[in-house]
């Protein structure tokens, strides 16, 4: 979608910082970092497991894992996005949430109380959907389960809009942006390739 | 009582803004937003008057809240005997009050008006102690900007004084740990915020060039005042 897509809900002026600069910069940066080594065109996803090394980072992860992390959210909201989903993805929330509102509330104070940098997600592990939030640029991936759905709370990805109002930020992203059919996609994905 | 006296020892730590005893007396200690010593705007245009107004009477003024109130639920768990609460307590009084208010208040007195000194370079024992153990102030201002640019995530860049060692240190911290946490003879001499709603709203992406503009507005009056005193 263009960059003008999500107004008025996530400004034109944000997409262009936070995809025309930090993004862009994750990704050209991780270039330079693994040109010539053993990383260098493998897919993404291998460089984020291979430089994880259990929490004790090793340099290409920052790059590797934040362009992950911002092309899965890029493709997490859509134009005319959010509300609540319908189908199995709904039954599954309610089954695992108990409700959407319990859901809803959940990845809310997920996304609210991640302290300094870092991301909330829905994710599917063991059979389970479950919300977990992750510091700078960690993502579930690392932590063995499938990511269906984020939210960036780097201050950059809401500060132009939202100064300081975090929550405003979050219930704007759930209310207006989210993309349900990418998050369905994904967890028919995750449940193929759990089984 | 077993409680009362591990959540004194625990909340005590990290505390360098206030002397009186917060548990033990019935009454709590209740924070206050500090004062700025100049203008919102006075910084400018090396740090904008709309990130200070922010900076100082949004985020500061939350942390200082959110610690109140931590505080508050903190006796009430003491008194009741919530040992439970008085730990998950602990996390949120060293973030918001051991952190964030401690850093910030150090910060705003880390900053000053070009027409108050700021960014006049220290002169006396600090500037002495700078050029020894840095080359120059240049040697130091360069390290400092490229520690603080590397910063992943959110954090501060700090020069301190290590009062065992009796030498200046350049180090980091994530997210709101104050320096006490990296060495607990460390002192704060200059801190400087790189969380991203300290420049973004000027600089966005460029944390390189607010690095390069601060020091036009720090205070080195104030470090040195600060130095010497942790020196006698």
């Amino acid at each position: 979608y263009p960059l003008d897509a999500l107004e008025p809900h996530m400004s034109k002026q944000t997409l262009e910082f936070h995809w025309g600069k930090h993004h862009r910069a994750y990704v050209d940066n991780l270039k330079k970092q693994v040109l010539g080594s053993e990383l260098e065109g493998k897919p993404l996803e291998h460089i984020i497991q291979n430089t994880y090394n259990n929490g004790d980072l090793l340099p290409p992860f920052n790059n590797a894992a934040q362009a992950w992390n911002h092309e899965f959210f890029w493709e997490s909201m859509k134009p005319g996005g959010g509300g609540k989903p319908s189908g199995e993805l709904l039954a599954l929330l309610e089954r695992d949430f108990t409700s959407y509102e319990k859901f809803y509330d959940e990845f809310n104070a997920a996304a609210a109380t991640q302290f300094g940098a870092g991301w909330a997600w829905l994710a599917y592990a063991d059979n389970k959907l479950k919300v977990v939030k992750t510091p700078n640029a960690v993502n579930p991936l690392v932590l063995g389960s499938f990511p269906l759905l984020t939210i960036d709370v780097w201050e950059h990805a809401y500060y132009l809009d939202f100064q300081n109002r975090r929550p405003d930020y979050i219930k704007t992203f759930m209310n207006n942006l989210v993309s349900w059919e990418a998050v369905s996609s994904r967890l028919e994905a995750a449940k193929a390739a759990s089984s | 009582m077993a409680i009362r006296s591990l959540a004194s020892r625990r909340t005590l730590t990290g505390l360098k803004e206030t002397s009186s005893r917060l548990l033990g007396l019935r009454s709590i200690q209740t924070f206050t937003l500090p004062d700025l010593p100049y203008d919102y705007s006075a910084l400018e245009p090396a740090i904008s008057g709309e990130i200070m107004q922010i900076h100082h009477q949004k985020h500061h003024q939350a942390y200082v809240t959110n610690y109140n109130n931590a505080l508050e639920q903190l006796d009430q768990a003491v008194s009741k005997g919530d040992a439970s609460a008085v730990v998950k307590l602990q996390s949120a009084i060293k973030f918001n009050g051991g952190g964030c208010h401690v850093n910030h208040s150090i910060f705003w007195k880390n900053l000053a008006p070009v027409k108050e000194g700021g960014g006049e370079p220290p002169k006396g024992a600090l500037g002495g102690a700078i050029d020894t153990h840095f080359g120059s102030l240049e040697g130091l201002v360069k390290k400092m900007s490229a520690e603080g640019a590397a910063l992943q995530g959110s954090g501060w860049v700090w020069l301190g004084l290590d009062k065992e060692l009796k030498k200046l240190v350049v180090d980091t911290t994530a997210n709101q740990d104050p320096l006490v946490t990296k060495g607990g003879s460390l002192v704060p001499l200059v801190g400087i915020d790189v969380w991203e709603h300290a420049y973004y709203l000027q600089y966005k992406n460029v944390r390189p060039e607010y690095l390069k503009n601060v020091w036009k507005v720090i205070n080195w009056k104030y470090a040195s005042e600060v130095y010497e005193k942790e020196c006698k």
